[in-house]
């Protein structure tokens, strides 16, 4: 048996094997470190993502290609090194064009696991929007490059009965994608492809047909964070005692009125609310113009065209705090599933050789009293200032309430990890 | 005795890749998809694995490349020296646009980054033989020779060594005479623990840029039981503006092959490999020239220089353009015949490095100045330079300055001397070992030069190469040309630095767009941190060094840059381009 070593972790002894994985031995003494390429039986490590950096004996180093030794001193939990792993997953999300409610993997994603772990709410890097294919060349399996996060695992682990690889990296730097070798996947069974699927983090690799529908709720990382002290803060309401009433305006652009439908989703709470709250402009008393200040705005969608624009900068100029309210609001979210198409292909697309056109009626529109269309979707922060995010596809009710609220009042609440989504 | 009983080890297939690749490349211009498949059949590998090798190389072309394939480089000092009219010289002349074919297949334009010959920019490779000091009637010239079928060899430069100084009173280290053997010799005398203990005295440290202690390494592998061992030199020198190593090989291949012999025989290796750098074919046979000299002179080889029991030998294995595979585990992965992808820190080389094996990786400076050291005698060498910086050290100089060229100072020479010795013109900023390295302000004039006091800031320490700029040189211009560097070349396998060099070229073109804020400048700073401390290796370690150091050394430079109306609520957002695609279909 391998000898016993000492080490520390956050300032606290733990023994553990000499030459253990320092992931491994964390996990064992039920400390959490982010990870998304490592897997446990890979040998040596992968260490792609570098979600799992923290600082061993002073340095800054991924504890999942650390072997422990006598004297280990390891730094997980400072505010930098959250901020910085936080940053990763950021990154991951910017790189790839991530669309949770239209992916198959969600709520058994480890990718997205991550971000809820972390609370990632918005991406503080611009999206890349990098146009990415979707191959459906292979038999059995539909590669989604648009959801790879570059970990290695499949490249590593897929290999056919004599030994060949099916998947492996093609081109180098921001252009690497995994590339798939028809032949060899040809060769894998059925059990094999699913394998693939279920290794691989994110929801890249597809088997055709394999059904993984599954209802919310009863998803691998719907409900319940692997963190002890996920809620650090528990509910208390310090519910000040006089509560001044408090003027909101909300707005849908680029957005679906998905985020305004969830909005009204708290049911019964909707009226103890409303005697705290008056609308202003909102398509929810269709006022079209600011009347008064607004203490807070509520933004759905991101900017399309030239009013989204406009009416986002006039936002900013009437509301106090400004809040991102969902996911095409702060990254931009479905509507910018065309930023990696030139403006010219979507627009001829849909007015030129759509089959519904109706003959002789092949026009872009364009009039001066039409607003301009942009060449991409943009998020709202692109164009202002915006104060806070609230993740979601929609957003759930009580995570906007709870936090309106909370910004509004200074109540103290914590939004629970089941509230905490992106789908 | 048989030769093959000795040589029983035998390296696999795969190590060969690369060499099947570019015999490819270079007869047929390019790779076709039957070649893939045939190599397949012949590693016994999938397609898609022969594939990723071959894409991950940028020499290497899937598309074929022309008769004569034309590489300009695009580094910045090239840009300050006229790239951009030798550029559209050769569009112009050959009828062919860059990163395609002319219609007639007779040129391929493709530009490829720093190619050694910073001192005679602007300069390319057509089918990998130099061409240097291009000018708009050179390129004329050249391109009307080839269309007549001239070869590219038989026109070519031979490019200058353009040694400018050396240390007074003949203290040359790397550059006085070199009597094969004499070296050798001197190391028969010593136990291979005494020869670590004369390197150690001589301080020798990585000359790659690293700095890590020679003795180190090398005793670190001469304990290791597994054989067999490999001696490995790194001249790769990918790093823009440096060309040091060129010259060295040029004039000084025999001392690196010494170099390299004392090495094996003190950590009892068996096997030298030089890799060299895709964009040095034509300094290949100059190598293997003197490897073959010293075969014959029984220096290489069967009991290589009478020595019992020691067999060693050498040979060049061509690289095939990529800045990463100069990082030494992408080196190793690279010479194994697989992408070129950094290894974790899970092993050290010189416990498993080349195919498993205990492996020395060196720079070609670092070998050189060994065999020196052991010619010389640590006493002497360390009378060299300064206390804790001994020896001298080889300086690439580029960029604003009347004598561009190779520079080996002693340890312990300012900035401001060196600057005066290459004439350098009005210099401003100055970028010091490459755009992974730091710049410096002319500010710093008098900052020594040595490897000493990295921490107190106090001395500059030289990965080999100095690039001047002067005040009429766009800083950012600077910047976006390195991180577009980066770019392209991170091997792709780790988050913060595939992703995060794009990411931070977006936010510079911001900045030079004038639309970035204050804010911008400290996200900038903020990113740059996190990509230092999390990538895999040292290309995404220090891809952001000269942006970071350059914000807080320019900053007025910076500052003025910015968008000044910034009121903390509305960003500048430009309209006019957001809206230009759509107001095609004005009516
Ligand atoms: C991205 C990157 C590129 C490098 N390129 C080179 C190179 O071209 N030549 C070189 O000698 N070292 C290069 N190095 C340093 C090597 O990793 C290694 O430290 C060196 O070869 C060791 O030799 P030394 O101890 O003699 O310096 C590079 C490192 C990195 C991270
Ligand atoms: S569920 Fe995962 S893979 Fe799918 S879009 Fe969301 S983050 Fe990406
Ligand atoms: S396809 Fe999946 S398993 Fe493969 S590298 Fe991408 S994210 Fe990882
Ligand atoms: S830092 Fe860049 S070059 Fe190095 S391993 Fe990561 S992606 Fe590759
Ligand atoms: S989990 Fe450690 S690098 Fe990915």
């Amino acid at each position: 048996m391998a000898s016993m070593v000492n080490l520390t972790i956050d300032g606290k002894n733990f023994q553990a094997e000499e030459g253990k994985n320092l992931m491994l031995v964390a996990k064992e003494n039920g400390i959490f470190i982010p990870s998304l390429c490592y897997y446990e039986h890979i040998e040596p490590p992968l260490g792609s993502c570098r979600v799992c950096t923290c600082k061993i004996n002073g340095k800054y180093g991924p504890a999942c290609t650390e072997k422990v030794s006598e004297g280990l001193k390891v730094e997980v939990n400072n505010e930098e090194l959250k901020d910085t792993r936080k940053a990763l997953v950021e990154m991951m999300f910017a790189e790839g064009n991530h669309i949770c409610p239209a992916c198959e993997k969600s709520g058994n994603c480890d990718l997205q696991h991550m971000g809820y772990e972390l609370g990632v709410s918005s991406t503080r890097f611009p999206h890349l929007f990098k146009d990415r294919i979707i191959d459906y060349k292979p038999n059995r399996m539909v590669m989604e490059h648009n959801r790879c996060i570059k970990c290695l695992r499949c490249v590593v682990e897929v290999v056919t009965n004599d030994g060949k690889k099916v998947f492996n990296y093609l081109n180098r730097g921001n252009e690497t994608y995994v590339g798939v070798d028809y032949e060899q996947e040809a060769k894998l069974t059925e059990e094999e492809a699913i394998n693939a699927m279920k290794i691989c983090p994110t929801g890249a690799i597809i088997v055709r047909g394999a059904n993984m529908a599954e209802p919310f709720g009863d998803r691998k990382f719907d409900m319940e964070s692997v963190q002890k002290n996920y809620n650090e803060k528990k509910p208390k309401l310090n519910r000040p005692t006089a509560m001044e009433k408090k003027i909101v305006a909300t707005v849908s652009l680029a957005g679906c009125f998905g985020c305004h439908m969830s909005m009204l989703d708290i049911d019964t709470e909707l009226l103890d609310l409303i005697e705290l709250i008056s609308f202003d402009k909102s398509p929810l008393t269709d006022i079209k113009t600011f009347t008064n200040r607004c203490h807070i705005g509520l933004v759905e969608g991101g900017c399309c065209n030239s009013e989204n624009v406009e009416t986002l900068r006039k936002f900013r100029e009437h509301c106090d705090i400004l809040v991102a309210l969902g996911e095409c609001s702060i990254w931009g979210g479905l509507p910018s599933m065309r930023n990696s198409i030139p403006l010219s292909e979507c627009l001829e697309e849909a007015y030129l050789n759509s089959v519904t056109n109706e003959p002789g009626n092949n026009i872009i529109p364009y009039h001066e009293d039409l607003p301009k269309i942009l060449d991409r979707v943009y998020a709202c922060n692109e164009i202002v200032k915006i104060d806070y995010y609230i993740p979601g596809c929609p957003p759930d009710a009580n995570h906007i309430w709870k936090a309106v609220k909370n910004l509004l009042w200074g109540e103290e609440y914590s939004i629970l990890y089941s509230e905490f989504k992106y789908d | 005795m048989a030769d093959d009983t000795v040589k029983k080890f035998k390296e696999p297939g795969q190590t060969q890749m690369l060499n099947k690749l570019w015999e490819l490349q270079r007869s047929n211009g390019y790779i076709h998809d039957d070649d893939i498949k045939q190599l397949a059949q012949v590693f016994n590998l999938s397609e898609i694995e022969v594939e990723g090798v071959a894409s991950f190389y940028h020499f290497f072309h899937r598309k074929p490349t022309g008769k004569n394939t034309i590489y300009l480089n695009n580094s910045i000092v090239a840009d300050i020296k006229g790239f951009n009219r030798i550029k559209e010289t050769l569009e112009r002349e050959t009828g062919a646009t860059f990163g395609s074919v002319d219609r007639t297949g007779t040129f391929g334009l493709f530009l490829t980054p720093c190619i050694g010959l910073s001192d005679q920019e602007p300069s390319a490779l057509i089918n990998f033989y130099p061409f240097t000091n291009l000018n708009v009637i050179k390129v004329k010239d050249i391109i009307s020779k080839l269309k007549k079928g001239a070869t590219a060899e038989s026109i070519c430069d031979a490019p200058a060594d353009n040694i400018r100084y050396t240390p007074p009173d003949n203290k040359s280290v790397f550059f006085k005479k070199f009597v094969p053997g004499v070296a050798l010799a001197k190391m028969k005398k010593l136990w291979p623990a005494a020869v670590i203990k004369e390197i150690k005295k001589s301080e020798l440290a990585g000359r790659g840029g690293a700095y890590y202690p020679t003795w180190k390494k090398w005793n670190a592998a001469r304990v290791q039981a597994a054989l067999p061992k490999f001696v490995v030199c790194n001249a790769d020198e990918g790093e823009p503006g440096t060309f040091k190593d060129r010259v060295l090989m040029n004039t000084q291949a025999k001392s690196l092959i010494e170099g390299m012999i004392i090495c094996g025989y003190t950590i009892g290796a068996e096997y030298g490999i030089i890799y060299l750098r895709g964009e040095y074919w034509w300094l290949k046979h100059k190598l293997d020239a003197a490897i073959k000299e010293y075969r014959a002179a029984g220096l290489l080889g069967k009991e290589c220089s009478q020595i019992k029991d020691f067999d060693f030998d050498i040979r060049v294995q061509m690289g095939a353009g990529s800045y990463v595979c100069g990082e030494e585990t992408a080196l190793l992965e690279s010479l194994e015949g697989k992408r070129g992808e950094p290894r974790t820190k899970w092993f050290f080389p010189v416990e498993k490095g080349y195919l498993q094996l205990p492996t020395v990786i060196n720079n070609v400076e670092t070998f050189c100045a060994a065999a020196r050291i052991i010619e010389m005698g640590s006493a002497e060498y360390t009378q060299l330079g300064i206390p804790g910086s001994p020896g001298t050290k080889l300086i690439s100089v580029s960029g604003d300055c009347k004598l561009p060229g190779i520079y080996e100072i002693e340890w312990g020479m300012t900035v401001a001397e060196l600057l005066e010795l290459c004439e350098a013109d009005d210099p401003y900023y100055i970028q010091v070992s490459g755009p992974s390295g730091e710049c410096i302000s002319i500010k710093e004039k008098f900052r020594r030069i040595s490897m000493l006091d990295l921490l107190a800031r106090k001395d500059i320490r030289c990965g080999g190469s100095f690039m001047i700029f002067n005040k009429q040189r766009d800083l950012v211009k600077v910047l976006l040309n390195f991180s577009e560097f980066f770019k392209q070349e991170s091997c792709g396998i780790c988050t913060p630095c595939r992703a995060g060099n794009f990411i931070i070229q977006r936010k510079l073109k911001r900045l030079e767009n004038g639309l970035a804020n204050e804010t911008d400048l400290q996200e900038l700073k903020s990113w740059g941190t996190i990509m230092k401390n999390t990538s895999r290796c040292g290309l995404g370690k220090t891809a952001t060094n000269s942006l970071i150091y350059a914000m807080d050394k320019f900053h007025d430079y910076f500052a003025a840059k910015l968008d000044n109306d910034f009121n903390g609520l509305n960003l500048k957002f430009d309209m006019e381009a957001a809206t230009k695609d759509y107001e095609k279909y004005k009516i």
